[in-house]
């Protein structure tokens, strides 16, 4: 198996696209840290459903955005597991509303989560990474942060930013043979996307050359080749998982 | 200070590969022993794990020789 006895933390792995990815990264041989905010029923249904495959997983309570928290989770993964070979920066919120109505929490909240979030985790894994000279890190940015998008000032900065960030993370950290990517997804079914209305998402459909939304599954075979052997030369890049939508 | 400095330059030989020879209280990481920032880093936190203690950002912005983190690192025993 491709990630055996590999470890990693997925943050905002108890719903949507990040659940997919930890039962994906553990179907092919990884131990995982499913990591939640307030879903603590629904991130331990995914631990079982990673233990009923034989691998190791536990769940971890902690809000991306909150410093001592990324560090005391990161610091809980290495003692359960022993090491760190994969982090997964999926954890992620939308609070939309036009630039001329949005409120300053609206983009605080955003930004702290969404982008100041992924900045945390990253400093918080680097140093086991450093010392293990490898290390995967995959970071679930948007193509709305490619392309822009009304309605979500907030949201689309954040994961421009996400997108910044992970080429400089890349160019920082490549000579310690720790690779940093993005994933740009488009248009996924999920809680996230259910919230939209059926105007909205009929409007959607017209812009995606392959005509259907994605699911949750189509990001997580990225991740995992992302997080593999395969993708060796292969980091500081966004890969757009978006039905071609933007090109 | 003999003891503290034996365990630095063991630390620094093994991280930056030079020669123990070169490892002179006055060595710059940076200009003498040809680290990048990325090497004092990680060499800061090798520190920390070979002494067993904390180092902060601010005070490892200040070890820039040989001798600073001798002299930190005696301060702090
Ligand atoms: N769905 C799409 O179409 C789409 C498109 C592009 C990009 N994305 C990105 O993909 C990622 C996942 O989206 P999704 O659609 O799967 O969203 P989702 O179904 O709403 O799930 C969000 C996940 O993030 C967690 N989370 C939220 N705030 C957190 C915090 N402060 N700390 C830790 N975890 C937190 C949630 O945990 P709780 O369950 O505990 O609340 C949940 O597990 C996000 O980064 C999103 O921006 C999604």
């Amino acid at each position: 198996m491709k990630l055996e006895g590999k470890v990693a933390l997925v943050t905002g792995a108890s719903r949507g696209i990040g659940r997919e990815i930890a039962l994906e990264l553990a179907r092919l041989g990884a131990n995982v840290a499913v990591n939640y905010s307030g879903s603590e029923a629904k991130a331990n249904e995914v631990v079982d459903l990673i233990k009923e495959m034989g691998r190791d997983a536990f769940s971890v309570q902690c809000d991306v955005s909150n410093s001592e928290d990324v560090t005391s989770m990161v610091k809980e993964t290495i003692e359960r597991f022993g090491k760190l070979d994969i982090l997964v920066n999926n954890a992620g919120i939308t609070r939309d509303n036009l630039l001329m109505r949005m409120k300053d929490d609206e983009w605080d909240d955003v930004i702290n989560i969404n982008l100041k979030g992924v900045f945390l985790t990253t400093k918080a894994v680097t140093r086991q990474m450093m010392k293990q000279r490898s290390g995967r890190i995959i970071n679930i940015a948007s193509i709305v942060g490619v392309s822009g998008n009304p309605g979500q000032a907030n949201y689309v900065a954040a994961k421009a930013g996400v997108i910044g960030l992970t080429k400089t993370t890349a160019k920082e950290l490549a000579s310690r043979n720790i690779t940093v990517n993005a994933i740009a997804p488009g248009f996924i079914t999920t809680d996230m996307t259910d919230k939209l209305t059926d105007e909205v998402k009929a409007e959607m459909l017209k812009v995606i050359p392959l005509a259907r939304f994605g699911e949750a599954k189509n990001i997580a075979t990225v991740v995992s080749f992302l997080a593999s052997e395969d993708s060796a030369y292969m980091t500081g890049q966004t890969l757009h998982v978006d039905g071609g939508m933007v090109m | 200070m003999a003891e503290v400095l034996e365990r630095v330059t063991k630390v620094i030989v093994d991280r930056l590969g030079v020669e123990e020879s070169q490892v002179k209280l006055e060595a710059s990481f940076k200009e003498d022993l040809g680290a990048d920032s990325l090497d004092v880093v990680e060499l800061v936190m090798e520190l920390e794990d070979e002494f067993d203690m904390e180092i902060s950002d601010d005070d490892a912005a200040s070890i820039g020789t040989v001798g600073d983190a001798v002299t930190y690192i005696q301060s702090k025993l």
